[in-house]
């Protein structure tokens, strides 16, 4: 099989605090091919952030660390690579899509110049074809009057389209992957529409493989093929999307799917997951989620459940779930 | 503004006592405003009630959704002034500026403690004689023990620097926070006026004020530092008030009908006093040398008061001959200028982690 | 066993008892706008930020009103206007057959006891400097009368019970809890004078989601318990029908269209609406009987010069001449029947033309 395009193993991040060391990720293995979405899905400090700024090596450090894994890009590892190749690679054929498209964006430089940087530094092109193709990147990313726009400050757009001129920064170069973390977590329902619309349309069109991370289990559903949901810095259950949906196999995926208020019924109560996320500081013992689980047992307490291969009848393969019953749980 | 991690996080934190409920809830009582009891049997145990205490890490991940800044004061690991304490306590340039602050003040009150000549009396046969044995930093112009005086200076610079620094604090954060509260025409007129002060030549200023109001004390230029000095220590409580005053906890106490004076004195107040410390902590230094500056122009202190600004100044113009004159009253002038600044930074540093 | 106010409060008796089914908030006409000046010294109005217009509805005894819009559509300041922290520049806001919109001093502290609010963020609606007792045992200090001296540390006690809380937490400070259990002490601090009308803005918002179910079931729980009426204001359209009774959406400062749960989310008949419904993103990967996506473009007008007519006009793929010149006026649409037959703001308003399952 060829190499695939971005390929964690067993990944792990420390953080040093002032109180002692915290896993912040505890051995995070996803992969993601050309063309493909892969959906990391995390409540706020599950890890599912910090294990994409490992792989695009922009952890903060200290006090953070990565203590050990492997982030393979087409087979080869970033981690161990010289500072130099990394930032190659990171420039030409990995990007990177944050929340918040205000504080990415250089406030002080119109955007059409931040877009044109980018050809004339990369591609060294002249400044004239820099700032033509950058024009044609807003009008890509359907900014309107992309013309006259371009001599525009970041301060000057809406939420959806700074968000929109942030994809258009990290498609600049075509990248291979995209890692696209919260992308529309801060826009309203109608312009998130646009936006995630826009994001599959460009991963189509351009072959990219997309990691997406997202706490929102609704915007997952729409675009992602996989799923991986973290949990305490770790990865608890990976499934195709449909799967995951219709047939969970492990609780916190189910306690999450419950939880959810949907649009189209008027339920009496929701289900509710007791208690709150743990302490990367203390981490229970055994699985991470036995506090809160429903079907948490004796073994669940002592043993930390490993990642189990999921052989559902319905064929689905590549599933995996971190859970000493997650047959009962997906025939539940 | 970055979540804290937060290291005291109970494992153990139950949820609400379990058991013990008696029956169902039942309706509520009649609300209405009538008089409102709960119904006996209290309210029933609330399903999936937290267990585990908070977690955040101080690191920026991004993924946090919808989660707002929080402004100079947000709340932070484990409380402000303890989390600064702790980081103080084990940062040696704060350890060491405290040392030597504790010091000055020590010999400030008590002078007698480390000298035990007189500063006044001087012995004209020794006139700027250099060493010589029980007077390490040898004589003045005048005979007298360059020691003892450099020791008694710190009195003058301790008190004017300490005052002033009270005075423009006090002053500064009651007319800034007043400013930044209530806004409007105050505010405007506030920010004139501080303007007018900021705009004063300080020791043109100097040189005018202190020729016209004279007197043989160190109030006068303590008077005049504070005038000065307030509108600086103004505009930060003003700023830091403006931003307390956006938090939501404030328009809490607004909704539940709080009074201003409530408001302010329980709400903004305690969260809005931190960057007022920092910069006043930096600026006594600055005062200490402003008073030293006056004094060697000959408006601030006048002798017979021993100051180092006093000194210097006679000190100055025999630099030739007896360079000792100088060295002792500049150098302990000098780190103790010194040691207020880095205390003020120690301290920035502990109260607002952002700008690390 | 909890009580959670031990004294009756007669002086604290209303004179006008309503009847179970006469609105305890009825709001007319209210309208907000923020002026926009220029100058420093000598200010010069260069126009107004219409933040609210015209908005008007009737929240009845221990009913959920959900008010759901997108950032800027004023939801916000409706909050602000109906617990007085702002003034409208317009309007009526009648609580028991009192406007309260012209109170102060004294007798709007007496309102205050009964319209209290639970605030988005509970990061930054608690005080840091302050234990989870004095937070929650202000709302006596204020209020002396509704608890005397020596209950109110038991009162405390009891509410922290009541959310949910260990009350053994009385004197933890804040960021000794996490973001839910934080809410959770807000919700107790707005439950402590026993209000009548809590005023809910985004509470859930900023909670992770296995966090905002509990939330959301305790403001259940809790709404049962006390028979409070609530004012659920949120961006979140799936949460806003999963408690409210009724629905109002809100764009540009006016409601577009309200109605119950039913008739909003399964029959709406106005543009807007139906685009908010339709991007709302489905956490089921099964295309089952869903509308087909309306993609709106552009975005929302600033609020400082909005358009005329009607407010949604320049994103309405309905718009006509009309729309443009004459504003439309939320009321139930003439021809239309069964659950499509509610307020509607709407020329043109009817139901999509795809049929759910």
């Amino acid at each position: 099989m060829a190499a695939r395009l971005l390929d964690v193993r067993d990944l792990r991040v420390e953080f040093r605090t002032r109180d002692g060391i915290a896993e912040a990720v505890g051995g995070v293995s996803y992969a993601v091919d050309a063309g493909r979405t892969l959906a990391v899905l995390g409540e706020s400090g599950s890890g599912k952030s910090v294990t994409a700024q490992a792989v695009m090596g922009i952890l903060d450090s200290p006090p953070g660390r990565v203590t050990g894994g492997q982030v393979l890009f087409r087979g080869r590892d970033l981690l161990t690579m010289g500072a130099e190749e990394r930032r190659r690679i990171r420039g030409a054929a990995l990007a990177m899509i944050f929340q918040d498209a205000l504080s990415a964006l250089n406030p002080v430089l119109p955007v059409g110049a931040q877009l044109a940087e980018m050809y004339e530094v990369h591609r060294g092109m002249s400044r004239r074809d820099a700032r033509r193709r950058a024009v044609e990147l807003m009008d890509r990313v359907r900014i309107p009057a992309a013309g006259q726009r371009a001599g525009d400050y970041p301060h000057q757009f809406s939420g959806g389209m700074r968000q929109r001129i942030m994809i258009a920064m990290a498609m600049a170069l075509e990248p291979d992957l995209i890692i696209a973390d919260e992308p529309t977590t801060a826009l309203d329902v109608t312009v998130q529409a646009q936006v995630m619309e826009l994001l599959a349309e460009l991963r189509r069109e351009y072959a990219m493989g997309l990691v997406l991370i997202t706490h929102d289990l609704g915007v997952v559903a729409d675009v992602a093929d996989t799923i991986a949901v973290m949990y305490a810095g770790r990865i608890v259950e990976t499934a195709p999307v449909r799967d995951l949906y219709r047939r969970p196999a492990h609780p916190y995926t189910r306690g999450l799917l419950d939880s959810v208020p949907r649009v189209d019924d008027r339920g009496e109560r929701l289900y509710a997951i007791k208690g709150a996320p743990p302490s990367p500081l203390a981490l229970p013992s055994g699985c991470p989620f036995h506090p809160r689980c429903p079907r948490a047992q004796e073994v669940c307490r002592v043993e930390r459940p490993p990642l189990y291969e999921v052989t559902a009848d319905a064929g689905a393969d590549g599933r995996t779930s971190a859970c000493h019953f997650w047959k009962e749980e997906l025939h539940a | 503004m970055p979540e804290p991690f937060d290291p005291r996080y109970d494992m153990t934190e139950a949820i609400a006592p379990a058991g013990g409920r008696g029956g169902g809830g039942g309706g509520g009582g009649g609300v209405g405003g009538g008089p409102m009891d709960l119904p006996a049997s209290g309210p029933q145990p609330l399903k999936g009630g937290p267990r585990r205490g908070p977690w955040r890490l101080a690191l920026p991940w991004r993924g946090e959704p919808g989660r707002r800044s929080g402004g100079p004061a947000a709340p932070t690991g484990r409380g402000l002034w303890t989390d600064a304490w702790h980081d103080l306590r084990r940062n040696p340039v704060f350890v060491a500026s405290a040392l030597i602050i504790v010091f000055l003040v020590l010999i400030a009150i008590w002078p007698q403690l480390i000298a035990s000549g007189n500063p006044y009396h001087g012995d004209l046969a020794r006139a700027q004689d250099g060493p010589a044995p029980g007077h390490p930093f040898g004589y003045d112009l005048q005979g007298r023990d360059v020691y003892t005086r450099t020791v008694y200076g710190a009195r003058a610079s301790i008190t004017v620097g300490i005052c002033a620094t009270l005075g423009a604090a006090l002053l500064g954060s009651v007319l800034g926070g007043l400013a930044g509260y209530f806004g409007g025409w105050w505010d405007t007129l506030l920010s004139r006026i501080a303007d007018v002060f900021f705009g004063i030549p300080i020791l043109l200023g100097g040189l005018v004020f202190l020729s016209v109001v004279t007197s043989g004390s160190v109030w006068p230029v303590v008077g005049f530092i504070v005038l000065l000095g307030w509108p600086q220590i103004s505009r930060i409580a003003r700023g830091s008030v403006v931003t307390v005053k956006e938090h939501d906890y404030v328009q809490a106490a607004r909704v539940l009908g709080a009074s201003s004076g409530r408001t302010l004195l329980r709400h903004i107040a305690p969260n809005a006093v931190a960057p007022v410390i920092v910069v006043a902590t930096i600026a006594l230094g600055t005062y200490i040398s402003l008073e030293a500056t006056l004094s060697f122009l000959g408006v601030g202190l006048k002798p017979p008061t021993v100051s180092w600004g006093i000194d210097i100044s006679s000190a100055a113009t025999q630099i030739r001959n007896a360079p000792h004159m100088l060295l002792w009253p500049a150098g302990a002038l000098s780190i103790t200028v010194l040691a207020f600044i880095m205390l003020g930074d120690a301290v920035r540093d502990a109260l607002d982690p952002k700008l690390r | 066993m909890p009580e959670l106010m031990p004294e009756p409060m007669p002086e604290h008796m209303p004179e006008h008892m309503p009847e179970p089914d006469e609105p305890v908030l009825e709001v007319r006409d209210l309208a907000k706008l923020y002026p926009l000046t220029q100058g420093v010294v000598f200010k010069r109005r260069i126009g107004a930020v219409r933040a609210v217009d015209t908005v008007s509805f009737a929240l009845r005894r221990g009913e959920t009103l959900g008010i759901v819009g997108e950032s800027g559509c004023g939801k916000s300041t409706v909050a602000k206007l109906l617990v007085s922290l702002e003034r409208p520049t317009a309007g009526t806001i009648h609580y028991r057959g009192e406007d309260i919109t012209r109170l102060s001093g004294r007798a709007l502290r007496a309102v205050r006891r009964n319209i209290q609010m639970v605030f988005q963020d509970p990061y930054t609606s608690l005080n840091p400097r302050m234990t989870v007792g004095d937070i929650i045992g202000e709302p006596f200090e204020i209020h002396p009368e509704a608890a005397p001296k020596g209950n109110r540390r038991r009162a405390v006690r009891d509410l922290l019970d009541v959310v949910g809380l260990n009350p053994e937490h009385i004197n933890r400070y804040p960021h000794q809890f996490s973001g839910g259990q934080r809410q959770r002490i807000g919700i107790a601090r707005g439950l402590a004078l026993r209000p009548e009308i809590i005023v809910a803005d985004e509470p859930v918002s900023a909670l992770d989601v296995s966090v905002q179910a509990q939330v959301v079931n305790l403001m259940e729980t809790l709404q049962d318990e006390f028979d409070l009426s609530y004012v659920f204001i949120a961006h979140d359209l799936s949460v806003v029908r999963h408690i409210s009774d009724r629905v109002a959406v809100m764009y540009l400062g006016r409601f577009a269209e309200t109605g119950t749960g039913r008739e909003i989310y399964d029959h709406p008949t106005h543009p807007y609406t139906q685009a908010l419904l339709s991007a709302v993103p489905d956490p089921d990967p099964e295309p089952r009987a869903r509308p087909t996506r309306i993609l709106l473009t552009g975005d929302v007008p600033s609020p400082a010069n909005p358009p005329s007519g009607c407010r949604f006009r320049t994103r309405c793929w309905k718009a006509q001449e009309r729309c443009a010149t004459e504003v439309p006026v939320l009321a139930v649409p003439t021809g239309l029947a069964g659950p499509a037959a509610h307020a509607s703001a709407c020329h043109f308003a009817e139901e999509r033309a795809e049929v759910r399952a």
